[in-house]
């Protein structure tokens, strides 16, 4: 996985109801995933001063929570776009074409896979397999799976998000 | 209140195969149409998990006739009160239709697709509410489970699953009893148990099935191997991408507990045993067990070289038996059953069943679940109805981005565990991808080498740098730059990774490349020595061309073309502008008249720019 940078962003972040989190994991073991995990949640990201904070508070070194972190795709220490598109690109969307798909919505957006636009309008991300594959080539468009996709209904797709 | 007396059970899939096709909607509109006509008191609708035939979803069974519906649209919902629930006839447009004979087959029992499976795992999946414990145990459920707390020591259940000869369902084969004796007679008082259910292969979707269909099964699998190797304490490993599978399982465990099946005392005896979940977040290495216990103890899931296998130092250190979901989910009725009606099923040193996710370019994907010794042909063919339009099959990969794949030759093989080894693929946990002759092996190897060394965790050099190396050669041969050296130097980099790895994902990851190296090894060098991609699939050995001769002007494809490089107007012979081309297929997709034609090492004359229909002279504008 390419190495993540922590980038600074000029918002304040509200650390209360991370607080919340921590005291309800304060006497589990093991708990730095699914802290992250609800972190996420409320941020839509992991800002470094979360990360920070989530490392005084559970007593652990930084650099092992930014260790965590960057080791699991699930985490982004960027911020999300407005809308996320996600591409399957398990083994059955891609002998289905996912791969020209992606592609075509990278030259759309302008942006690589796992990237958000510049305007922050959409991030691109690509996941394997979501159990669709019935339905293949899949996105998820915001949370919303969308089956049997070709290369100009995806860019449309996309080109209609606000 | 008490529960009606229903006459009719609508069992609809929620499975998440037919949720992306529509079937929240068109049970929330059954609903509201009982409702009605006033037949909500007699006519019950049942959210189930899988029935696998997703191809074909959503699907509606109703009972007591067992009429299969498919395809159901939320618009169907009213025809099929009316016709079905109130005059107690068949809707012939939503019936099953088999796809060579177009005959109509409206009953389950009879469907093509289910003829040749034989459902044990998956028993239930389907058949009943996993959202309701009542519905598993009126299933027999949890009923091995008093059995063994009551009438068994441990000694007899680790005895009886031995005896059963069940091999575990991750991917190894392992002997699943022989692993809880480990377990169990390993030192300590503190031990646990843990369900592997990451389920990384990137096109499957087997365990999430189960997990979203009846996730009872699994949970007495655990409780049961919890008592045989005296563990108290439980843990699920799921994927965080199940969010359905998760949900199930939190509600299942919720239950289980009300109903004194997990907790203190478990059925009035002395015997306690707890469970927790815990989503994963995202590393198919954190399928490997060493690293899937270090990423329940919070750490980067980094695999460890064993041994020390977990079963003897595993969880916190403590011994931890670890299992596939699918192998949990086999062991109730295995003791239930007992060990010699196991046995009977599947072949000798495989029995039991085998679960695929089959998809790829079969006419049904879907779940199937098998008796082990079948062969790939009754698979490919008789339960998922050939290829897709009439092509040609040409390779199936079984065992994900760690697997390998078999030609046409290797369909008659008998499925089980040792036959696919000895012939390159591997039985892996479940995925089944059917390829045709429009996919290209060295694209497909490369998608896999591609997925396998993203997800390497970098802790071993042969698996991070040969890997690398590895892909890097791969991308030349499919850009056309490769040499005869260059393959030779991918069987050499194999061998180092194979030998040298720490864990499994290293050791298999050349596994693909070397199955395509040994039955396509002729397409490889098309691409080396021709520059040619013979299946028409490696974006730069290929191009797409307007046959100038087959355009009729309709504009279709300059309409569709996302980057919009097509030239062209009414009548006119478009004109694809190749330095432009993205190579997306689209026009070649909606060009009504075949008109585009995907070329490789071949070129065929076009005009410079567009020109009317019907006056192209190829000797004019030589290409
Ligand atoms: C890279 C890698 C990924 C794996 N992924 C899975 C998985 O997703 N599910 C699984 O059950 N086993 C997986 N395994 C196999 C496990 O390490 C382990 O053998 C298995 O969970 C044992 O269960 P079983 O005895 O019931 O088969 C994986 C192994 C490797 C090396
Ligand atoms: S083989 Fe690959 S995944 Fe396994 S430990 Fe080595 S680097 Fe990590
Ligand atoms: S190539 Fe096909 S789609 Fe394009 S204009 Fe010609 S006939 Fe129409
Ligand atoms: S491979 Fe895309 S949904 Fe399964």
């Amino acid at each position: 996985m390419p190495l993540q940078e922590v980038v600074e962003v000029n918002e304040s972040v509200d650390l209360a109801p991370l607080d919340k989190v921590l005291d309800e994991y304060a006497s589990e073991r093991g708990a730095v995933i699914p802290v992250l995990q609800r972190a996420q949640e409320i941020y839509g990201y992991l800002p470094k001063e979360v990360l920070k904070h989530i490392a005084k508070r559970m007593n652990v070194p930084v650099s092992q929570v930014y260790g965590v972190a960057t080791f699991y795709a699930q985490f982004s220490m960027m911020p999300k776009g407005r809308h996320t598109v996600e591409i399957c690109d398990g083994t059955a969307c891609h002998v289905r074409g996912a791969a020209q798909i992606i592609k075509v919505l990278e030259q759309e957006l302008g942006i690589k896979a796992g990237e958000t636009t510049p305007d922050r309008r959409v991030t691109l991300r690509v996941v394997f397999c979501l159990g669709s594959c019935a339905l293949a080539p899949v996105a998820v468009l915001d949370g919303q799976i969308v089956g049997r996709l070709v290369p100009d209904k995806a860019a449309r797709l996309v080109r209609e998000l606000e | 209140m008490t529960e009606p007396i229903y006459r009719a059970d609508v069992l609809v899939c929620g499975g998440t195969g037919c949720v992306s096709s529509g079937s929240l909607k068109v049970m929330e509109v059954l609903r509201a149409e009982l409702e009605r006509v006033g037949l909500s008191q007699e006519v019950r609708v049942v959210e189930t998990g899988c029935r696998g035939f997703c191809a074909q979803g959503p699907i509606m069974v109703i009972y007591p006739d067992g009429i299969f519906y498919c395809q159901v649209k939320p618009e169907d919902v009213p025809v099929i009160v009316e016709e079905t629930l109130l005059k107690g006839r068949i809707v012939q447009r939503l019936v099953y239709s088999e796809p060579e004979s177009h005959t109509n087959v409206p009953l389950y029992e009879n469907i093509p697709f289910y003829e040749k499976q034989q459902r044990v795992t998956l028993r239930n999946c389907g058949i009943i509410d996993p959202e309701r414990i009542e519905e598993y145990i009126a299933r027999g459920g949890y009923e091995a489970l008093a059995k063994a707390l009551t009438t068994m020591t441990p000694e007899q259940v680790i005895e009886e699953v031995k005896a059963s000869g069940l091999r575990g369902r991750g991917g190894a084969g392992f002997l699943t009893g022989l692993k809880w004796e480990f377990t169990a007679k390993a030192p300590g008082d503190v031990k646990y148990v843990v369900c592997n259910a990451d389920e990384g292969d990137p096109g499957a979707f087997m365990d999430r099935s189960i997990l979203e269909g009846d996730p009872h099964s699994v949970i007495e699998g655990m409780i049961i191997c919890g008592y045989a190797v005296g563990a108290h304490e439980g843990y699920i490993y799921c994927r965080a991408e199940y969010p359905l599978a998760i949900k199930r399982l939190k509600l299942a465990i919720q239950q289980a507990e009300e109903y004194g099946l997990l907790g203190e005392n478990i059925l009035g005896t002395d015997f306690s045993f707890r469970l927790k979940i815990k989503e994963g977040a995202g590393a198919f290495v954190c399928g490997e067990e060493t690293a899937l216990i270090a990423s329940i103890e919070g750490r980067r899931g980094e695999p460890r070289p064993r041994p020390p296998f977990p079963a003897v130092q595993g969880l916190w250190g403590k011994p931890t038996n670890n299992n596939n979901v699918k192998s949990y989910a086999n062991i109730a009725q295995i003791i239930a059953n007992g060990a010699e009606w196991f046995a009977k099923i599947g072949t000798p040193r495989s029995p039991g069943t085998a679960i695929f996710a089959l998809t790829g370019k079969v006419r049904h994907t879907g779940l199937v679940e098998v008796p082990m010794g079948i062969t790939l042909r009754e698979i490919i063919f008789d339960v998922g109805g050939g290829i897709l339009n009439n092509k040609r099959f040409k390779a199936v990969q079984t065992g994900g981005p760690l697997g390998g794949c078999l030609p046409e030759s290797g369909l008659d093989l008998k499925v089980d565990f040792d036959s696919l080894r000895q012939a390159g693929a591997v039985m892996g946990s479940g995925g089944m991808i059917v390829v045709d002759e429009d996919t290209c092996m060295v694209e497909f190897s490369k998608y896999f080498l591609t997925f396998a060394t993203a997800e390497s965790c970098g802790k071993c050099v042969p698996c991070r740098v040969g890997g690398r190396r590895m892909l890097e050669l791969l991308t030349k041969i499919t850009n056309g730059e490769g040499t005869l050296e260059d393959i030779a130097k991918i069987e050499e980099i194999a061998t180092g990774m194979e030998n040298g790895s720490l864990c499994a994902l290293g050791q298999l990851t050349p596994g693909p490349i070397r199955s395509a190296l040994r039955y396509f090894r002729e397409e490889f060098e098309a691409h080396v020595t021709e520059h040619r991609c013979p299946a028409k699939q490696c974006t730069a050995l290929i191009q797409y061309v307007i046959d100038p001769n087959k355009c009729t002007g309709c504009g279709r494809c300059r309409r569709a073309c996302p980057v919009q490089v097509i030239a062209g107007d009414r009548r006119m012979i478009h004109v694809i502008n190749q330095a432009g081309c993205i190579k997306c297929g689209t026009c070649y997709e909606v060009c009504p008249f075949d008109a585009v034609v995907k070329v490789s090492g071949e070129t065929i004359p076009v005009p410079e720019a567009p020109i009317p229909v019907g006056t192209f002279k190829p000797v004019e504008t030589q290409a």
